[in-house]
């Protein structure tokens, strides 16, 4: 998934620490989810998710799986 | 619960008893997710009448306070801001076993309106556990101008409760949430809504329903409980199991361990909250009308402040200004505490005299005390009241979080936690008012290992002693000299903020290593900060708390000083005997007995370090203060200064043991021993051993060229 882009969530590893944490905030089979911007080193990214602003770092991120993503002006 | 009795709810209610009057008709509990405005809900129901103190046994604020309202009084329990009930951290568990075991007769969830979903995904958990809710809708104003309409009567009828819509910030609509609060209070909702889960669930939920104590529990609560212990929720099972044994039920007992025996329990986290989310979508759809695509504008902003190219030097810009503010703005009323506590001690001597005290009454009380007190908050309390209000106005508008966004990689890279460089931040005000401040960061690991760090940033009580320094021994007379020690002074802040990233890293692979860390960090919108309020409550909440913690410390140091200054044995006072004692590892370290001494006698806090070296210098038995640089710097190289000693007494101010205060709140925070003596022995063994180095390597040096 590219900056600008939606995302459908599909799952979030087993093995990732934050599993918890994640699905409290929302990251839940089925949502979509807007990759926002970077900080200015890069890492970490900002993402909207049920119209909250959530910064996670990359290497979390990446436990996320998506279905599809298609481009989508969020801002 | 319903369960009066439990052990676990009665500690509960004792501990938060101490804070608010048990007289009041009804208790009512405060919940909801982080930055929801639920504190301003608080403030403003309760106006100053409020406490605060922490949760028992637990390093989290608690607030309480009271009103009253149609001829009633409430009790108001500020509950932790949490995303869930399912006690992943420690303010779930508080939160959670409060609203489980300490029955309040109201609970008023305070919900976004801007981010309705997420907030109803914790107002469905909490209405698992209790029917009597009020949801606050906060907000609307800031929602409706980014074109989210919600139809509050839908939402009320949605949820089978009272629901209130209010601007919390403006005063409106706190009547009304008044006025459901009671309502609730005397007859509860009947028909609250009911989440359903995915079949194969509810089974089980029956299945272990079976396995509960018949008479103690009501329907829902027991499918609640029933829900918790599938999910293999051990802290849950392990507190009903306290409660069922203190009030001696001959029941069941509930094994979690016999329900994973059976196969019934387990990892059923993802299916609970999928279907709780699910839920609150479909009411969040049923509910909103969007005008326009939302947020808009704060993606934009956001967008240049988190910037490659604007981000940091924003950052900087921001910060500096509010630093530049603190050092000048502080100086004029910080002069004008020293005069006025100057012409009370005069009073005081004049009626001393009068009485025809002692002189070592005088001394003590008058030369020790009260002038060390009067130094201590003459020097700290004007900038800590410039300072905080400060930092808090930044932290209102909503921009702390991405100064955090921003540096969370440097953190990461040292195995911390991005809202370090907050708890820093706050470190340059004051270390202990820094160490309180890493609550905010919710990993106990990164927690630790920012508590641990703080004291390697330079604290307002250092900055004065810095700014001597860099003015004395590393700045030329010209204009450009006095650019070099500001060069200097920043050079100097940047290495302790390196250093302090190091020992961080140093820590997560040592000490701390194998700790679970997560970071997930909310950016919540930009939004107008509510100057008054914040003046208030950053005064009350930090400035006096770190100025009565100092004056708690410096009253008996004071004691010590005077006494160490003016008494002794054989000829030479207890101060001369313990420099000469400490004489010989000070030259090694580039310094000299006096000011080691002067730093152990700093102890309570860094602001009298100086004024302890002027007064062993010139052999007087008070501190006190030079009129000018000069004299100072003809002092010091009297006393055989030099550039190297200058250096090497920066580098332990900055890195040495942390302040009596700033002790007291680690131990505090901490609530362990053991961190609280390695973040004493940390900087100081630092200190000493780079110190020793580079007096060391530069003495060879000349010796060589």
């Amino acid at each position: 998934m590219s900056l600008g882009e939606t995302g459908v969530i599909a799952y979030v590893n087993s093995d990732c620490q934050l599993r918890h944490r994640l699905w409290d905030l929302g990251f839940t089979r089925g949502t979509h989810v807007a990759k926002l911007f970077r900080s200015p080193f890069g890492n970490p990214t900002a993402y909207l998710i049920r119209g909250c602003v959530i910064a996670l770092r990359n290497e979390d991120a990446a436990c996320i799986n998506i279905y599809s993503s298609y481009p989508k002006r969020v801002f | 619960m319903g369960l009066t009795n439990s052990s676990t709810g009665q500690a509960l209610l004792k501990s938060t008893a101490l804070v608010f009057s048990e007289t009041s008709d009804f208790v009512v509990a405060l919940a909801g997710n982080p930055n929801t405005g639920k504190s301003t809900v608080f403030n403003s129901l309760t106006g100053l009448k409020q406490h605060t103190g922490n949760w028992p046994g637990k390093t989290v604020a608690l607030s309480a306070g009271e009103y009253c309202f149609a001829d009633h009084s409430f009790s108001l329990i500020d509950l932790p801001g949490t995303y869930s009930l399912f006690a992943d951290s420690q303010e779930e568990e508080i939160a959670r076993d409060f609203l489980c075991f300490s029955q309040p007769d109201v609970t008023v969830i305070v919900v976004d309106a801007t981010c309705l979903e997420r907030n109803l995904h914790l107002a469905l958990q909490i209405l698992e556990i209790t029917p009597s809710v009020v949801v606050c809708v906060n907000l609307l104003d800031e929602a409706l101008r980014k074109g989210i309409n919600i139809d509050l009567d839908k939402l009320a009828q949605n949820l089978g409760i009272r629901v209130v819509g209010t601007n919390a910030r403006d005063g409106e609509g706190l009547d009304k949430l008044k006025e459901a609060i009671l309502l609730t209070a005397t007859e509860p909702a009947i028909s609250p809504i009911h989440v359903r889960y995915p079949d194969s669930l509810e089974e089980l939920i029956l299945k272990s329903i079976a396995s509960l104590p018949n008479t103690v529990f009501k329907e829902h609560q027991k499918r609640w409980l029933a829900l918790r212990l599938l999910d293999s929720d051990y802290s849950l099972a392990n507190k009903l199991q306290e409660y069922l044994s203190a009030a001696n039920l001959v029941v069941k007992p509930i094994l979690l361990s016999e329900l994973q025996h059976q196969g019934l329990a387990g990892e059923f986290r993802e299916p609970i909250v999928s279907s709780l989310y699910t839920t609150a979508e479909k009411i969040a759809k049923d509910v909103i009308k969007l005008d326009s695509k939302p947020h808009r504008r704060d993606h934009l902003f956001d967008q240049i402040i988190t910037s490659k190219l604007y981000g940091i030097p924003l950052m900087l810009l921001f910060l500096g200004i509010v630093f530049w503010l603190t050092l000048v703005g502080a100086n004029y009323p910080s002069q004008l505490l020293a005069k006025g506590f100057s012409w009370i001690e005069g009073q005081l001597l004049n009626f001393l005299t009068y009485l025809k005290s002692p002189e070592w009454i005088k001394g003590l009380f008058i030369f020790g005390i009260y002038r060390t007190l009067s130094w201590v908050i003459a020097v700290m309390l004007p900038p800590m009241a410039i300072f905080f209000p400060l930092f808090t106005l930044l932290e209102d508008w909503g921009y702390l979080p991405r100064i955090a966004f921003n540096l969370d990689n440097s953190f990461r890279l040292a195995g911390a936690h991005g809202k370090q460089s907050l708890t820093m931040c706050m470190g340059f005000g004051c270390n202990a008012a820094g160490v309180v401040a890493c609550r905010i960061i919710d990993s106990p690991r990164e927690r630790l290992i920012a508590i641990l760090t703080n004291n390697f940033v330079p604290c307002n009580g250092r900055f004065p002693t810095l700014i001597t320094m860099a003015l004395l021994f590393f700045s030329g007379t010209s204009f450009l000299g006095s650019f070099g020690a500001s060069l200097f002074l920043v050079l100097m802040i940047v290495g302790a903020v390196l250093v302090s990233l190091l020992v961080s890293k140093f820590l997560s692979k040592t000490v701390l290593q194998g700790l679970p860390s997560s970071f997930a960090l909310e950016l919540p919108p930009f939004r107008k900060p509510q100057v008054g309020r914040i003046l208030i409550r950053s005064l009350i909440d930090r400035t006096l708390y770190v100025l009565i913690r100092a004056i708690v410390v410096a009253a008996p140091a004071g004691a010590l000083i005077w006494i160490m200054a003016n008494l002794g044995i054989g000829g030479r006072t207890f101060l001369e005997l313990l420099s000469s004692f400490l004489h010989p590892l000070g030259y090694l370290m580039g310094l000299d007995g006096v000011i080691l001494a002067a730093f152990l006698l700093g102890f309570p806090a860094n602001e009298i370090v100086l004024p302890i070296i002027y007064m062993a210098y010139t052999s007087q038995g008070s501190l006190l203060e030079l009129d000018s640089l000069t004299t100072t710097k003809t002092l010091l190289i009297n006393n055989s200064w030099t550039n190297l000693t200058a250096f090497c007494f920066l580098l332990f101010s900055l890195n040495h043991f942390p302040c009596g205060t700033t002790l007291l709140t680690i131990k505090k925070e901490t609530s362990s021993w053991r961190w609280t003596i390695l973040s004493f022995f940390l900087p100081t063994i630092l200190g000493v051993l780079s110190c020793l180095f580079i007096a060391q390597g530069i003495r060879l040096l000349t010796l060589l060229i």
